[in-house]
């Protein structure tokens, strides 16, 4: 079993507990950082798994840059999204949706 | 085309770029002068661009000169022309309409234009990729902008649908990027063009599942049953042109890219989830429907209402194999882009004048606001299906192909869909014509607001008379 391996194996079982979290768990907070650990997880297995014989591949080193660059952004965002909604309404979990 | 400074291709992404990034700079509700002005120049590029591809001629760009598979390529065929036509052409009348929505001291109108442009850029720089791993960047740069528009509103309701629009649009992009992550590890490559030959020849078990993970993904991000809990009170909250910004466009895309897969690299992979696929689909449209002849407020009912119509989408995958069924799928984007846009046009019209978003404060409506309901009617003969519209067009090659097939079942499924949007659209119509009760008082509209609203219904019932033209720019891509 080559680290390559190792490394996806480990990334697909981060990405499975994060959106286990992202689904399961009520809290903002914990939301977010669980939806770290699924990008984390998928830029592992990308980097992973494109290892052939123990030799670093730089397309998917380039492609998880991007990535990490746009889960910034999302985490910012959905941090100031929480933001917001804590000042509205005192909360950290999302209320029930009506429509009344 | 030779001259990389005047290819379409390039200014179709740097226009809404330009655009965006002035407005942001104008300040606070500013910028809707250069966002019409870009869009109408981008409406005649994409056109432009469309004719091109009708008659043959195949279009691509290489960013910066650095070729794949370092650099990006950008190219277009039937599809993505006839993808980013409808972006421009949905787009423009909703900016003009969009000018009169936001009074200048309106909140919900702050950033309106800076988000708009980062969503039309994001949107026409997804119909030009061709490698999957960019079509992934532009999906969150989409769902991106298009989380922050509908969190514009700035109440708690609002924001909370932003936020569970946000996390189904991340889990969404993450399912799909897990998905490229093993298809670059089987294969190498992400390139669409390159994939195709390679999947064709060998498709290991890895690759079944990077298919069921990418698909997956782009159903949540496309809102299909039962993944649609985010789309209503996420379409159904948000200021009504950023509603039907959403409605029309933005869950195109994610749908876009299914077929895009369907067609290039998995199609050996993909066709195994067919069925499955349309059965989701025809539960959405029951279940669609059924919750839009219950809602209580007016653009719930229209909400739901595109979660039914997405439906239709997912009944062609059983079909593809047959001539047509492509050409139905994108005659349904069509038509429902257009009427949806339509709809939440009239709908806002109706908010601001009633002062209220139920559908039984619509009484009187039609006495008052002749224009905002004959556009109502025209955008519900769409979504029902009636000709000559767009919509009639779409459902008529739905069943055409299913025929062809013997899959008689799923034109039973489309005729139902009919009849139920029929109650929905009708439901409200009804009580448009009831007679204004003595108290209700209507506030003035301006008159530019209630005429775009119209011109977009009009188009979709119009296209019904021109599709011949689409089906050719679609004939060039086979």
């Amino acid at each position: 079993m080559s680290t390559g391996f190792v490394f996806a194996l480990a990334g697909a079982a981060l990405f499975a507990l994060g959106v286990a979290g992202v689904v399961l768990i009520g809290h903002l907070l914990r939301r977010i950082l669980a939806f770290n650990l699924m990008g984390s997880g998928a830029f592992l297995v990308l980097v992973g798994l494109a290892q052939r014989q123990d030799v670093a591949d730089p397309v998917p080193q380039a492609m998880v840059l991007t990535g990490i660059v746009v889960a910034v952004a999302a985490t910012a965002l959905a941090l100031a999204l929480v933001r917001k909604l804590h000042a509205l309404t005192g909360q950290l979990e999302l209320p029930d949706d009506v429509d009344e | 085309m030779s001259d990389p400074l005047y290819d379409p291709l390039v200014w179709l992404i740097l226009l809404p770029l330009a655009w965006a990034t002035l407005a942001f700079v104008l300040g606070p509700g500013h910028g809707a002068w250069p966002a019409i002005a870009g869009l109408t120049a981008q409406w005649g590029l994409a056109f432009d661009l469309a004719q091109k591809v009708g008659s043959g001629g195949a279009a691509n760009h290489v960013v910066g000169g650095w070729g794949a598979p370092l650099g990006i390529d950008l190219a277009v065929d039937g599809l993505s022309a006839a993808m980013l036509l409808l972006t421009q052409t949905v787009a423009l009348p909703l900016a003009i309409y969009a000018r009169s929505y936001f009074k200048s001291d309106d909140p919900a109108g702050t950033w309106f234009w800076p988000l708009t442009g980062f969503l039309i850029a994001g949107l026409n720089a997804l119909f030009v990729s061709v490698d999957l791993f960019n079509l992934y960047v532009t999906l969150e740069l989409v769902g991106l902008a298009a989380v922050g528009l509908v969190a514009a509103g700035g109440g708690a309701q609002q924001v909370a649908a932003a936020l569970r629009y946000l996390f189904a649009t991340l889990v969404g992009s993450g399912a799909y990027l897990l998905g490229v992550a093993l298809i670059y590890g089987a294969y190498g490559t992400v390139s669409i063009a390159t994939l195709l030959p390679l999947v064709t020849n060998d498709s290991p078990r890895l690759v079944w599942i990077a298919g069921g993970l990418m698909v997956a993904g782009l159903m949540l991000k496309t809102a299909l049953f039962p993944f649609h809990f985010w789309l209503p009170p996420a379409h159904g909250g948000a200021p009504a042109p950023v509603s039907a910004l959403l409605s029309a466009l933005v869950v195109k895309a994610s749908f876009y890219l299914i077929l895009r897969l369907w067609l290039g690299p998995l199609q050996t992979v993909l066709p195994a989830f067919a069925w499955l696929l349309a059965l989701l689909g025809a539960a959405a449209i029951f279940w669609g429907s059924w919750q839009a002849i219950r809602a209580v407020k007016l653009k719930r009912l229209i909400a739901y209402s595109t979660v039914a119509q997405l439906g239709y989408l997912f009944l062609i995958f059983p079909l593809l194999a047959a001539h047509g069924a492509l050409q139905a799928g994108v005659m349904q984007i069509f038509a429902h882009g257009l009427a949806k846009a339509g709809m939440f046009a009239a709908a806002g019209v109706l908010i601001k004048a009633t002062g209220q978003d139920t559908v039984a404060g619509l009484a009187g409506a039609v006495e008052r606001l002749p224009v905002t309901m004959f556009a109502f009617g025209l955008a519900g003969m769409t979504l029902m299906g009636l000709p000559p519209s767009s919509g009639f067009l779409a459902k008529w090659l739905i069943i055409e192909a299913a025929l062809a097939h013997g899959h008689w079942i799923i034109a039973v499924v489309v005729l139902a869909g009919g009849l139920l949007a029929a109650v929905y659209v009708l439901r409200v119509l009804r009580q448009a014509f009831l007679l204004t009760p003595a108290s209700a008082t209507l506030t003035p509209v301006p008159r530019m607001l209630e005429w775009s609203a119209f011109a977009l219904a009009a188009a979709s019932v119009l296209l019904g008379l021109r599709g011949v033209e689409l089906m050719q720019l679609l004939g060039a891509m086979a």
